[in-house]
């Protein structure tokens, strides 16, 4: 009783202050700046709730201080099942009379015809919340978390309850309501009434759905282009990816282990480089064009940009994903298979068409799936090789920040987005779930795959070995290109652009950051190492609830995490400026905004890792802790944590080299204040600055490559130490999932 | 009875559903303190599920359970006091055998070194002075079992829950350990209830045994009560095998009753028993056989197996096939000998009327 007295005591206090002394709105110089403490309390901006219920007219707001009474009413009451009734009413009204007041009240009175006319109107309206409102929010929250423990749910494990109330919450604020309010801005006027003529005009828009290219009669549609060039993107990439994968496991290809470096490049390269690397190669003042124009005298062509590059760039930069993908489908057809196919007489070729292949399938549909969405989500690569032919993502971006600024198109388009890649991803879900046969089972399986037939071995060299010397030429001239002068004009090499983005001076005796590219990367270096561990944190705390606690809708819980990942960059972008521009919450251009951004972007990947790290953990280690008198914050912390340490690592470095990395999301929440590194290059790119582009790209991979390169070192070195020390399964278990 | 007094356990009509499945129907039982009491049955019969109520690493779904007197149906796990030893020992792989142990305590809000030291003296309690410093891969199987009984020990709990302790542990080492369990437990007279489905291992150890089958006690007692006297064919099979064989009571009284299978009658402990036809439980090795063409209860062997320190027959009668174990190995009956079939006088009993 002591303890759940405690907890609650400190919880009331908590709420007590967000009510009695914090700022309730949010501050216009940011709250950590602390200017605010000048005018505290009396001046309506910076005043706690009590005196904007009290004194500036903002009456409603009572309300919470009543509920947050009850709570407190109810810590006094012994019957546990009653107190915690009434604890949970008190907490979940709490946070929905906050919600509705926040959406319902705007910057000049009611938001909503209705409560107007219910109401009557309001002589002000408010900000959007500030300290006070967040920390009331999250109190109610954890009120309503503790009452539900203490009527026994998740077995009275207030920490799991709690752990669950927020996550939802989170996710409801950070992915469904700007997603929802994206939605709902499709069909609303600048104004914000309701008006459905942007929706109407915008989705039976010509340009958008237009056969044209079909029937002969001019230009296709964006939406039906974007689906083409996915559905290309997604089978040149599959092929090439199985092809990948075939060599690397069933050839004696000699250089085996640099394909598998190959798979490292796509995560540490920033989208749009790959597009970049080939205008160098093919553009008009391009390597191979000027070659080739001068061999044969053709005219530099501009057909790079357009469809046709795109789909280049981007079968260069998902073939590698495809490939890891495709590996472990390839590994995983059971040799014992093949070979009971050899003894039934059939020979190389028909035991690989008509038993690999086949057990292939499910894989196969799989990745071409995974191509599908990365396409159709990709923004880097259009927006440098897309020239007038846009996709869908870059469409979006250019209906709100281009002259034309048409939220409302925007809008649309995003949705045109989001149900494609959603399709994609439900198809993925259900369509190819419990379809997979190639089961690794953990035991030992002996025999070995068997060796490709001869004819399909040299087709698949023929695909294999040029494509990826042509892949290592476009990273080379991503090095090379940062030391040329001024590419296709003046070939010879300088220093010159490295040291217009990364130079350093002295001045006044400390060091100055003179290069124009520090800005841009200190903030993205404290962004990303904020998110990452954030990041991890979130990502790994929801594996443990999904894989350890079982929940009425867990599944939909978990099903939902991973459908954030497949929500387009470009839609979270926008939706993001969509919702949060305006009260309740209002985060466009703050550092929050991004780290917001990238912590429920990048999630689901730690979801993962740490749902199969997890997975290979007995649950009774947990359960014995629980019974050694540990809650399962201990639990988490002393026994769960330490034996996740690769899982935490791989969580750690993915979520950091992302943050790096995105542009898509990114380009739409950067501020001046706030500018992250990739769109600061997509900048220099729109301005003609190749080379100071190029040359702060390849400073980025570098670094990460150091990054990764440190985390593996550490990872490393704990496994050795782990055979050397520790139970036999338990690292066994652990060197499967690293 | 001393259900208030610290250690005892009651449950109260508990009921355990998971989804549609109703894991444990109305369980209603009482623990005396300072007895190990064993439950007892097939996999699936609830028992874990039971023991794990008990612990609170499952909630009921109705009824009460009190530990020591107090109510702590909704209390989680790491707020009972009892502690628990796991099936697969759950010893943390990343500590020492010392950490361990003094895990519980530290949790308990004990200063490390005070836990510490009380770790060591756990350790001492189960023969492992001076292990501490080893990490559990570096400890024996029986070792890796004692670290696991000293982690639940040291806390001092009310009641000590034993999940199939021994089932990691090799034949030989399991009947050492069962024995140094049961003497550590009368030794310091703790509670302690101890999940099995092998009835030798509870026979050996329990003062009290509780048999459970499809979520319901099927029957509890001493444990000779249980072997002796089992109420129903289920119990008689599975405490020892039985041969259940249909019978007529022909006569009643002096607590013991006479019955009659064909032509054969025999004197069994009576009961309640009444005149009428019933059903006779008969261990293996309370028949007895003697190669001869006519008998009062006779039948023919129909499949011999010789196992060194004893024969098992199957015999074919009238009443059925009997299983019978016969430890006259120095004379083998070969199939299709016809044999007279005799009772002894202890192992047969009436399971219904």
């Amino acid at each position: 009783m002591e303890h759940r007295n405690r907890r609650l005591d400190i919880v009331l206090l908590l709420g007590a202050v967000a009510f009695l002394i914090l700022p309730w709105y949010r501050i216009d110089g940011g709250f950590y700046g602390f200017s605010w403490l000048a005018n505290f309390p009396g001046d309506p901006a910076v005043s706690p709730a009590i005196l904007q219920t009290t004194m500036h007219g903002r009456p409603w707001l009572g309300i919470a201080a009543l509920l947050l009474g009850l709570a407190l009413a109810a810590r006094f009451i012994g019957d546990p099942m009653r107190r915690g009734t009434l604890l949970a009413w008190a907490g979940a009204l709490g946070v929905v009379f906050l919600t509705v007041q926040g959406l319902a009240v705007g910057f000049s009175g009611w938001t909503w015809a209705i409560s107007e006319t219910l109401f009557g109107a309001l002589a002000d309206g408010q900000p959007s919340m500030g300290a006070g409102a967040v920390l009331l929010a999250l109190a109610f929250a954890l009120i309503f978390s503790f009452g539900l423990a203490e009527r026994g749910v998740m077995r009275g494990d207030a920490f799991v309850v709690s752990a669950i109330a927020l996550l939802i919450f989170l996710v409801a604020v950070f992915v469904f309501y700007p997603v929802g309010s994206m939605l709902v801005g499709a069909f609303q006027d600048f104004d914000g009434s309701f008006n459905p003529d942007g929706f109407t005009r915008n989705i039976s828009d010509p340009s958008i759905w237009s056969i044209g290219c079909l029937t002969g009669g001019g230009r296709c549609g964006v939406a039906l282009r974007t689906f083409w060039l996915a559905v290309m993107t997604a089978g040149a990439s599959t092929l090439l990816g199985l092809a990948f994968a075939l060599v690397a496991t069933r050839t004696g290809f000699r250089y085996k282990k640099g394909l598998r470096l190959l798979t490292v490049l796509p995560i540490i390269t920033p989208p749009f480089v790959v597009g970049l690397a080939l205008t160098l190669l093919f553009g008009r003042s391009g390597v191979a064009t000027q070659a080739i124009s001068e061999l044969f005298g053709i005219e530099p062509g501009r057909w790079l940009y357009g469809l046709t590059g795109i789909w280049i760039a981007q079968v260069l930069s998902f073939t590698p994903i495809s490939f890891l993908v495709l590996i472990g489908v390839v590994e995983g057809v059971s040799p014992s298979m093949e070979e009971a196919s050899q003894t039934l007489r059939a020979d190389r070729w028909r035991t690989f068409w008509h038993v690999s292949l086949p057990l292939m399938k499910p894989g196969l549909a799989n990745a071409f799936l995974i191509g599908f969405i990365e396409s159709m989500a990709d923004f880097g690569n259009p927006l440098v090789l897309g020239g007038s032919h846009g996709v869908l993502s870059t469409e979006i971006f250019f209906a709100v920040v281009g002259s034309q600024n048409d939220p409302s198109r925007a809008a649309v388009l995003a949705i045109i987005l989001l149900c494609f890649t959603l399709s994609a991803f439900l198809a993925q879900r259900f369509w190819l779930s419990g379809k997979n046969f190639a089961t690794v089972t953990g035991k030992g399986d002996s025999g070995a795959h068997i060796a490709l037939p001869r004819s399909l071995s040299i087709g698949v060299y023929a695909l294999v070995i040029p494509w990826a010397i042509f892949t290592v030429v476009v990273y080379a001239m991503i090095l090379v290109g940062g030391f040329v002068k001024t590419w296709g004009l003046d070939n010879s090499l300088t220093l010159q652009h490295y040291k217009r983005a990364f130079s350093i001076g002295t001045r006044d005796g400390s060091i100055a950051w003179t290069g124009v590219a520090w800005n841009s990367f200190w903030t993205t270096m404290e962004i990303a190492l904020i998110s990452a561990p954030i990041t991890a944190a979130v990502g790994l705390l929801t594996a443990y609830l999904i894989v350890r606690q079982k929940f009425a809708g867990r599944s939909v819980f978990e099903f939902a995490l991973m459908m954030s990942f497949a929500i387009p960059g470009t839609v979270i972008g926008i939706s993001y400026i969509m919702a949060f521009n305006l009260p309740p919450l209002e985060m466009t251009g703050t550092a929050m905004i991004l780290i917001a951004c990238f912590v429920f972007r990048n999630m689901p990947v730690g979801v993962r890792g740490g749902v199969a790290a997890m997975s290979q953990l007995d649950k009774s280690l947990d359960e014995a802790s629980l019974t050694l008198r540990a809650d399962s914050f201990r639990t988490i912390r002393k026994v769960i944590l330490p034996l996740l340490r690769p899982a935490i690592t791989a969580a750690l470095v993915y979520s950091f080299v992302r943050a790096i990395t995105s542009i898509s999301a990114v380009i739409f929440l950067v501020s001046a204040e706030y500018n992250m590194a990739t769109s600061y290059i997509v900048g220099l790119v729109e301005n003609g600055e190749y080379g100071v582009a190029i040359a702060y790209s390849s400073m980025l991979i570098l670094v990460m490559l150091v990054v990764i390169a440190g985390f593996q070192l550490l990872v490393g070195e704990r496994r050795l130490r782990r055979e050397n020390r520790i139970a036999l399964p338990v690292s066994l278990h652990e060197e499967k999932t690293v | 009875m001393s259900i208030e007094a610290p250690g005892s356990v009651v449950f109260r009509n508990v009921r355990k559903d998971f989804g549609s499945f109703t894991a444990i129907h109305d369980l209603s039982l009482t623990i005396e303190p300072g007895t190990l009491v064993t439950l007892l049955g097939p996999s699936g019969c609830g028992k874990t599920t039971t023991l794990r109520m008990l612990a609170g690493l499952e909630h009921p779904t109705a009824g009460k359970i009190l530990i020591g007197g107090k109510d702590v149906t909704m209390l989680p796990a790491n707020e009972r006091d009892v502690s628990m030893v796991f099936q697969s020992y759950a010893l943390f792989p990343h500590m020492t055998a010392l950490d361990n142990v003094a895990y519980g305590l530290e949790s308990s809000g004990l200063k490390r070194k005070e836990a510490r030291e009380r770790a060591e003296e756990g350790l001492t309690l189960v023969g492992l002075g001076g292990m501490g410093k080893r990490l559990p891969a570096e400890l024996s199987g029986g070792q890796q079992q004692r670290v696991a009984v000293a982690r639940a020990l040291v806390l001092e709990p009310q009641v000590l829950l034993l999940d199939e302790p021994l089932s990691n542990l090799d034949a030989r080492l399991r009947r050492r350990v069962r024995t140094e369990i049961r003497e550590l437990q009368q030794r310091l007279g703790f509670t302690a209830v101890y999940v099995t489905h092998d009835q030798d291992e509870a026979l050996a150890v329990s003062d009290r045994i509780i048999v459970m089958k499809d979520g319901v006690i099927a029957q509890q007692g001493a444990p000779r009560e249980l072997y002796e006297a089992p109420t129903s064919a289920f119990i008689a099979d599975f405490m020892g095998e039985a041969n259940v064989v249909a019978c007529d009571v022909i006569d009643v009284g002096n607590g013991a009753a006479t019955i009659r299978v064909e032509a054969l009658t025999h004197s069994v402990p009576g009961r309640d028993a009444r005149p009428g036809p019933a059903k006779l439980a008969v261990r293996p090795n309370a028949i007895t056989l003697e190669p001869s063409a006519e008998g009062a209860f006779s039948g023919q062997i129909t499949h011999a197996a010789y196992l060194g320190d004893h024969v098992e027959y199957e015999v074919k009668t009238a009443a059925g096939t009997l299983f019978v174990v016969d430890p006259a190995v120095e004379r083998p009956l070969t199939p299709a000998t016809r044999v007279a079939i005799g009772f002894k006088e202890r192992g047969v009993a009436i399971i219904s009327s």
